[in-house]
């Protein structure tokens, strides 16, 4: 599904570099749920941006769903990410003027699609988050928690392949991120892989896996299974 | 998407409305001011009879002072002499031509509601309405035996056809012109040339005349002129005769010359003639002779003056200088939405489909600022009509050509206004755009 191997990201300036990502590798597998944690500055957004084509990466080889992404111009990486990614992000990213409907509307205007078939799709993605009701709201009208549920439909709405979701629940107080992590747990189950940014440690290991970045490296590797037979161990010994 | 962008663009004004009223205005104001300004070059300029303009040609012989030409540099009389007229009118080897000059009459209304009134006329011969294509409402021009045999005919306007008949057909019916009755062959329709090509001499932007008569009567009458006459030298005799003997310049020529062989023909004519004249003692100049078709006649006159042509242009670096402003305005109100662009980035939409779209928003912000820009030129052409009175009336209208070039200019100046806050606005990084929202 996706597939990084040895990617590098430097920013230059005039004066100085910096190695946002060293040879940075992993791969994701079609209906996982990845959680990819680490400190500030480790590099897990610069990958996020990489991974959902939104920043081009200065070497190593990316592969999305099959395509070699290296050699995509503006238009073919648009498209592909129009096709196969959601995004999901920290501050909801809905546009302020646009009702609920429309804002859902926005990525299935850049396909060929015709009305109907975007209606179908935003009324079902909006009844999926619990707000086909809402529809006409803007999203001042709602609270955080149903906003982040909007940018859920709308990342949705478009069927992707995988969802890239970066601080999901970091705006959110604790129960409104409950029913946020749920709901992905749900769109997962469902089928959908899920690529998530968090700081918070609860909400990576409820993950199948996580990854901890470091440094511009994947450093650690923990499986939900691994930690569950860890934890049985621990409670027999005891 | 055409529909959606529209609707994009109409929320995007709505969202600021301030930057973008001002926006609206400042291309609303330099629209204004240059199509003022154009609207007058435009009408000055414009070709009053395309389909024949280079047919018809405007004849000058160069009969004036030896010590000095008629204006510099080198310009023949833009008109000619009463002896050169009636021997062209003989002689000169065109299927249609005409001499003609402006009178004056006092018309007299046989009924007893309308009282005499004073009327504008022009004697010419009667190839004139079929030269100029002078639309008839009723009736016909006179024909050359009618000019021969100094019938006395004419042709009236509609507006003193009006005046005069209420608008009836007159044709058959007689109207006393300068104390004498004159039978009536033809009513023009509406017929107003603009610039009236035919006789720049006298005013390129005055009304077309009140009635026409033959030109012969002139002489025979010794009808009053009304217009411009120049003279070099005095009249050797006394009394009306000698004035048309004399070397003075005061009637307009034209010739029907549809080929290049006539027009060669013809200006070979002129010479030959003003070769025999010099024999006789006249033509005391070199030979310099020509003949002007209506635009390049209307440009040898100045028509279009080099005044106007200043202002005009200076009104256009105006339009430039709000299109500047809105340059500068547009990088704001775009910079305020880098947020929703860099989004729109990330879920999907190409640079070129951003581009697009926020081209149309300046499309439509230039769309507004032209129609504004309408009516302040319609303000505009208001104030110069005051200011110069009846000589420009027929300058300061808006036509539909100039309706339509107004908003296209709005629209392409708000088009090239946009281009470099566009491409700025689609060239920013979505990613930074994202985390900092």
């Amino acid at each position: 599904m996706l597939k990084m191997n040895n990617i590098k990201k430097v920013f230059r300036t005039e004066v100085v570099e910096t190695h946002a990502l060293r040879d940075f590798s992993l791969n994701v597998d079609e209906g996982e749920f990845v959680a990819v944690t680490g400190p500030s500055g480790s590099g897990k957004t610069t990958f996020l941006n990489i991974a959902g084509l939104l920043e081009t990466f200065t070497g190593g080889e990316y592969f999305l769903d099959g395509v070699d992404v290296k050699g995509l111009n503006d238009n073919q990486r648009s498209k592909l990410r129009n096709e196969k990614i959601g995004f999901i992000f920290q501050s909801f990213n809905l546009i302020p003027d646009l009702n609920l409907f429309d804002n859902v509307d926005v990525p299935l205007r850049y396909r060929a699609m015709n009305a109907k078939e975007r209606k179908e799709r935003i009324e079902n993605a909006l009844e999926t988050v619990g707000l086909a009701n809402r529809m006409k709201h803007i999203p001042s009208q709602l609270s955080g928690g149903q906003q982040q549920r909007v940018a859920i439909a709308r990342a949705l709405a478009g069927s992707p392949r995988f969802l890239l979701a970066d601080e999901p629940t970091g705006n959110l107080d604790s129960e409104m991120a409950e029913s946020v992590m749920s709901l992905l747990e749900d769109i997962n189950q469902k089928g959908t892989t899920i690529i998530m940014v968090t700081h918070d440690p609860k909400l990576a290991l409820r993950t199948p896996r996580s990854i901890a970045v470091k440094d511009g490296l994947v450093s650690e590797v923990v499986r939900k299974e691994a930690v569950s037979e860890a934890n049985e161990n621990v409670a027999a010994f005891a | 998407m055409f529909g959606y962008y529209l609707r994009l663009a109409m929320l995007s004004i709505k969202r600021n409305p301030i930057l973008s009223a001002l926006m609206v205005a400042a291309i609303a104001v330099g629209i204004g001011a240059s199509m003022t300004t154009i609207t007058v070059n435009y009408a000055m300029g414009s070709n009053p009879i395309p389909h024949k303009s280079e047919q018809l040609f405007a004849v000058q012989l160069d009969t004036w002072d030896p010590n000095q030409p008629f204006r510099e540099p080198d310009t023949p009389p833009d008109q000619v002499t009463y002896l050169d007229a009636t021997a062209l009118m003989k002689m000169a080897p065109a299927a249609k031509q005409t001499a003609m000059t402006k009178t004056f009459q006092v018309i007299e209304p046989q009924g007893e509601d309308v009282i005499p009134f004073d009327a504008l006329g022009r004697a010419a011969f009667g190839d004139f309405f079929s030269m100029f294509d002078t639309p008839f409402l009723y009736g016909n021009g006179w024909d050359r035996d009618s000019d021969d045999s100094l019938a006395m005919v004419t042709v009236l306007s509609k507006e003193t056809n009006e005046k005069v008949f209420g608008g009836e057909n007159s044709v058959g019916k007689f109207i006393r012109i300068g104390g004498k009755d004159y039978r009536v062959v033809g009513v023009l329709d509406d017929w107003n040339p603009i610039p009236k090509f035919y006789d720049v001499t006298n005013g390129p932007f005055n009304d077309s005349e009140d009635f026409y008569i033959p030109f012969n009567l002139v002489a025979s009458l010794e009808l009053p002129r009304s217009g411009n006459t120049n003279c070099w030298k005095p009249s050797n005799e006394d009394g009306y005769q000698g004035f048309l003997n004399s070397e003075c310049v005061w009637i307009q020529f034209w010739a029907e010359l549809p080929t290049e062989s006539e027009q060669e023909e013809y200006l070979n004519f002129l010479n030959s003639y003003a070769t025999q004249q010099k024999e006789l003692g006249r033509f005391p100049r070199p030979l310099n002779n020509r003949i002007n078709n209506v635009m390049q006649w209307m440009d040898q006159q100045g028509v279009v003056q080099d005044g106007a042509k200043v202002v005009m242009w200076l009104s256009i670096m105006f339009l430039l200088v709000c299109l500047l402003n809105t340059i500068g305005l547009l990088l704001t109100k775009f910079t305020t939405k880098s947020g929703e662009i860099g989004l729109r980035r990330a879920l999907g939409a190409s640079k070129s489909t951003l581009f697009v779209q926020h081209l149309i928003e300046a499309g439509i912000i230039g769309l507004m600022g032209g129609l504004l820009g309408l009516f302040l030129a319609m303000g505009g052409l208001q104030g110069i009509a005051m200011l110069f009175g009846n000589d420009v009336k027929d300058l300061v209208s808006l036509d539909t050509t100039m309706v339509a070039t107004a908003i296209g200019l709005a629209i392409v100046s708000a088009l090239l206004a946009g281009l470099y806050p566009t491409w700025r606005a689609c060239s920013i990084q979505p990613a930074v755009q994202l985390k900092t929202q």
